[in-house]
């Protein structure tokens, strides 16, 4: 095998329907945009999963660390007033 | 980090797995959980990519276009179990070239189970109603592997596989209720295909000896004899269905235990199969391998042309 074939690896998204947004679905090897479009076809929507597709290279994406979890999640974890059900309302009033 | 501090995350790893915690690919793991998962699913993917050859062999010579378009199907639908497990490989940290290599050169193990031949028609519909079938029972468990991604990897293949195992099954049927040459077929198949379908789930648990760790770490959630008596309960009257016997003598229901009783597997010839004796080992190799070199013009055809859009669209950005 040549080191030629080492192709890049693309992050693959798809759109089921319109009206939802792309979801992850996986990744593949293709050597340009265009094949990794194609292999994604091939790959991830075999069962009409999709309409619509994405591809990123993994190399592209930024990602928080998962050693950074504390201080970049926990300020969320004690702001209760930020939900609704923080606030007493009357039953009477009914849903609100 | 200490040697003391390694056995600390360790402890508190388990802990997190044991709560049914899943494990996405850049947490921290235990170096032996990252390779017994890398070994565990880049053997799975060999298993799929290898597994389309007992198939390939009968697509040009399937009976009718309602088979042949079902199979073909199927063999494609392995190649992308392929893929997908070797994706989840590789968000561990493997390389998917290195792990390719490692199958063409004999280096890497895939399941024995395709080492087994397909001399007839009536193999296309035990191997899917059996191999099919053990393969689920074991992928249906892995939907809940504690990693992320071999879970994820696994429910989609899940979803995939239940039609790869009506399809054989619906061949099975439909040889056994047709001539009498054709049930002798079908009879011919089961007989060869269900001892190795059942040593597909692997060694008793007594002699599985990594199993316990697995087990911890949520790898695993059943065990071997588990998953195998659980497929024989499951397939023991879908053979009676359709009037075809599964060839051992000390198969008996035991009402007590709720299950089937079964005779002595040959676990000689299981070992053999995996020293590389089984009847078809160097064959599949062979085939894989020509079909590598055979794929090497589409490859290198890929990457010109990957080439030339790049040098294309560089020129027109610089004019622009
Ligand atoms: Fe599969
Ligand atoms: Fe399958």
């Amino acid at each position: 095998m040549s080191k030629n074939d080492n192709w890049k690896i693309w992050e693959v998204f798809i759109r089921s329907k319109n009206g939802i947004s792309h979801k992850h679905v996986g990744s593949l090897h293709a050597p340009d945009a265009e094949m990794a479009i194609k292999n994604a076809r091939d790959v991830y929507t075999r069962r009409s999963e999709g309409i619509s597709i994405w591809v990123v290279p993994s190399e592209s994406i930024t990602a928080s660390r998962p050693d950074e979890k504390e201080p970049l999640f926990a300020p969320a974890d004690d702001k209760v007033y930020r939900h609704p059900t923080f606030y007493e309302i009357p039953d009477e009033i009914g849903h609100m | 980090m200490s040697k003391e501090e390694i056995l600390n995350m360790e402890a508190r790893f388990e802990r997190y797995v044991a709560e049914e915690n899943k494990v996405e690919p850049k947490d921290w793991m235990p170096e032996k959980y990252r390779k017994t998962l890398i070994r565990q699913i880049s053997q799975h993917a060999h298993s799929e990519v290898v597994g389309m050859l007992p198939e390939a062999n009968w697509i040009s010579r399937a009976p009718s276009l309602r088979r042949k378009v079902a199979l073909l199907a199927k063999v494609q639908d392995e190649a992308g179990h392929g893929l997908y497990l070797y994706s989840a490989a590789e968000t561990l940290g493997a390389d998917r070239q290195q792990l390719v290599e490692d199958l063409l050169s004999g280096k890497a193990k895939y399941s024995s189970i395709f080492n087994y031949p397909t001399p007839t028609w009536a193999d296309m519909g035990a191997i899917g109603w059996l191999v099919d079938g053990a393969a689920i029972a074991n992928q249906v468990m892995l939907c809940r592997t504690s990693y992320g991604p071999y879970a994820r990897a696994m429910v989609k293949i899940c979803k995939e596989e239940s039609f790869h195992q009506r399809q054989g099954y619906e061949i099975m049927m439909a040889l056994a209720a047709g001539t009498p040459a054709q049930k002798k077929m079908a009879q011919d198949a089961l007989n060869r295909w269900w001892w190795p379908s059942l040593m597909m789930f692997g060694p008793t648990d007594d002699h599985s000896p990594n199993s316990a760790q697995s087990m911890k770490w949520r790898i695993k959630r059943k065990s071997n004899d588990e998953l195998r008596q659980e497929f024989i309960d499951k397939t023991v009257p879908q053979a009676e269905f359709i009037g075809l016997s599964i060839p051992d003598p000390d198969l008996k229901w035991n009402a007590e235990r709720g299950h089937y009783d079964f005779g002595e597997i040959n676990w000689d010839e299981f070992y053999n199969v995996i020293a590389g004796n089984g009847k078809c080992n160097r064959e599949r190799l062979a085939a894989r391998n020509k079909a590598h070199d055979e794929g090497k013009w589409v490859r290198e055809a890929a990457n010109a042309y990957a080439e030339k859009q790049r040098v294309r669209q560089q020129k027109q950005t610089s004019a622009a």
